[in-house]
C-alpha cells in the first residue's frame, strides 16, 4: 500500500497513492475519500489552459456582450 | 491553488458565457449529472450567465441522494445493535430513512462513526476484535475502488468482525433509463468528471451512438462548466453527436486501469434501486460471491424490504430533471438541511441543498 502526504490548501493529509503509481514528489493529484485518482498532467493541463487564457484577455478587450 | 484558482478566473469564464451567447441561435436542454456540478452552477449563478435559451436540468448524481431508503433503514437497524460499530461517510447520517436517521440512532446510543475513508473503517475493525464493524458503503464510480480496496484488504487480512452493506450506482444505466423515459427533454449532457476520471470515456461512446446525443465529460469549477457547456452548444448548433473531454486535466479516454481492476475484482454488476427513480437493471455493484463473509447482506441476513416515501417529498421528480427544488412546496419551509423530508435537501451534492444555499432569496420574493 503506497501512501504519501497531500497537501490541500493549508492541510496535509495521508492519501494512498495506490491508484497512481506514477505520482512523484511534487506532482498535483485528484483526491476521493482519501485515494488519489488522477495525475494532473502538467503540460496537458498548460496547453488546453493558454487557450482559454487568450480567450479571456481578448474577452477582456472588448465592450461587454448583451445576452 | 494551482490547477483550482485558473478554473475559477471570471475574465474567462465571461469570454465563455460571451461565446455561448453568441452561438446559440436555438433552445437547447443540457443536464449536469453531477451533484458536484450542480452545487457549482448554483454557486456561481452559471445558469444565469447563460442565455435565455439555453435550459440547465440536474441529474441525479448524487449517490448519497439515490441511496435506497431501505438500505438507509437498514443501516440504522445494523447501527441500534449493541455488537455493532456502524461507520458511515459523513453525509449520510442526516439522510432521513423511513422513521429516523443515523444521527439520530447515535443520540440514542448506537455507536455511529463517521470515516472519510475507507481504509478507516477497516482500522475500526482491527482495533475493535470484539464488535462487528459495519461500513456503509456507497457511491457511484468514483467510490467504488476505494470501497473495493477496504473489502480487499480486510479480506487478505483475514479479518473476520468487518463487512459492508453495499449500495453502489452506475451513471450509464441511468442516462439511459433517462433517455428512454416518455418525460425526457435533455438534448446534450456533461458528463461527470471524476466518474469519468476512474472508468474512462468509453462507456459514454455507447450512449452517444445509441441515442445519437452529445456527452461532453466535464469539470467541476465554473470555467469547465462553462466550457463544457459551449462545447455542447458548438454540437448542437451544428447537429452534431460526439463524445468530447472538456476535463483534460483529469480524466483520459482510459481512465485509471488500477482503480478499474481492484473494482472488477471486488465487485460485480447487479440490478439497483436508486431512491426516487425505481430499480434500473445493471445499474449497480455488488460484492463478488467470494467476498460473501464482507457483505452485510449475507452476513446479517437482512432480506428484501419495500419502504415507501414520505408523500410530500418530491425528490423523484427533482432527481429526474423534471422539477426544480423550488417547484417543491415543502421546500425551505417543511424541508430545510436541519429537518429535511428527503435525502436531496440535506447532501451536500443534492440539488435541494444547492438552492437552499444559494437561491433561497429567489423563493422568498
Amino acid at each position: 500500500m503506497r501512501a504519501g502526504r497531500v497537501q490541500f490548501g493549508g492541510i496535509v493529509r495521508q492519501v494512498s497513492l495506490d491508484f497512481v503509481p506514477e505520482a512523484v514528489l511534487g506532482d498535483y493529484v485528484m483526491v476521493h475519500v482519501g485515494f488519489a485518482i488522477s495525475r494532473v498532467d502538467a503540460d496537458e493541463a498548460e496547453r488546453t489552459y493558454k487557450l482559454l487564457e487568450e480567450m479571456g484577455v481578448l474577452e477582456a478587450e472588448l465592450p461587454p456582450a448583451e445576452p | 491553488m494551482k490547477y483550482l484558482d485558473e478554473y475559477r478566473d471570471h475574465r474567462i469564464a465571461r469570454a465563455l458565457a460571451a461565446e455561448i451567447v453568441q452561438r446559440t441561435t436555438r433552445p437547447w436542454v443540457l443536464m449536469e449529472i453531477c451533484g458536484g456540478q450542480t452545487h457549482t452552477i448554483m454557486r456561481y449563478g452559471i445558469d444565469e450567465l447563460l442565455p435565455r435559451g439555453i435550459e440547465l436540468v440536474h441529474g441525479p448524481g448524487c449517490p448519497v441522494c439515490v441511496t435506497p431508503l431501505e438500505t438507509v433503514d437498514k443501516a440504522i437497524a445494523l447501527a441500534l445493535r449493541p455488537d455493532v460499530i456502524l461507520v458511515s461517510y459523513g453525509d449520510m447520517l442526516r439522510v432521513p430513512g423511513s422513521g429516523s436517521d443515523l444521527f439520530r440512532a447515535k443520540a440514542q446510543g448506537a455507536d455511529v462513526r463517521i470515516a472519510y475513508s475507507p481504509t478507516e473503517a477497516v482500522k475500526i475493525a482491527r482495533a475493535n476484535p470484539n464488535r462487528k464493524v459495519v461500513f456503509l458503503a456507497i457511491g457511484f464510480e468514483t467510490t467504488a475502488p476505494a470501497n473495493a480496496m477496504a473489502a480487499w484488504q480486510a479480506r487478505r487480512e483475514g479479518l473476520t468482525n468487518f463487512c459492508m452493506l453495499v449500495s453502489h450506482v452506475l451513471v450509464p444505466p441511468a442516462i439511459r433509463a433517462l433517455m428512454v423515459s416518455q418525460t425526457n427533454r435533455v438534448q446534450g449532457f456533461i458528463a461527470p468528471g471524476h466518474v469519468c476520471t476512474v472508468v474512462g470515456c468509453k462507456e459514454y461512446e455507447n450512449l452517444v451512438r445509441d441515442f445519437r446525443i452529445p456527452i461532453v465529460v466535464g469539470g467541476f469549477e465554473p470555467v469547465d462548466i462553462l466550457e463544457a457547456v459551449l462545447m455542447l452548444v458548438r454540437q448542437l448548433e451544428a447537429g452534431e453527436a460526439r463524445l468530447e473531454n472538456q476535463y483534460v486535466r483529469s480524466v483520459s479516454y482510459e481512465g485509471n486501469l488500477p482503480a478499474q481492476q481492484i473494482m472488477a475484482e471486488v465487485f460485480e454488476v447487479a440490478d439497483q434501486k436508486w431512491r426516487g427513480i425505481g430499480p434500473i437493471p445493471q445499474s449497480g455493484l455488488r460484492l463478488r460471491g467470494e467476498y460473501a463473509a464482507f457483505d452485510a447482506d449475507r452476513v446479517f441476513d437482512l432480506g428484501e424490504m419495500t419502504v415507501d416515501e414520505p408523500a410530500e417529498c418530491i425528490s423523484a421528480q427533482v432527481l429526474q430533471g423534471l422539477k426544480k427544488p423550488t417547484d417543491c412546496p415543502a421546500f425551505g419551509m417543511r424541508c430545510t438541511p436541519e429537518n429535511p423530508l428527503g435525502a436531496p435537501m440535506v447532501s451536500s451534492e443534492g440539488a435541494c441543498a444547492a438552492y437552499y444555499r444559494y437561491r433561497r432569496h429567489k423563493v422568498a420574493s
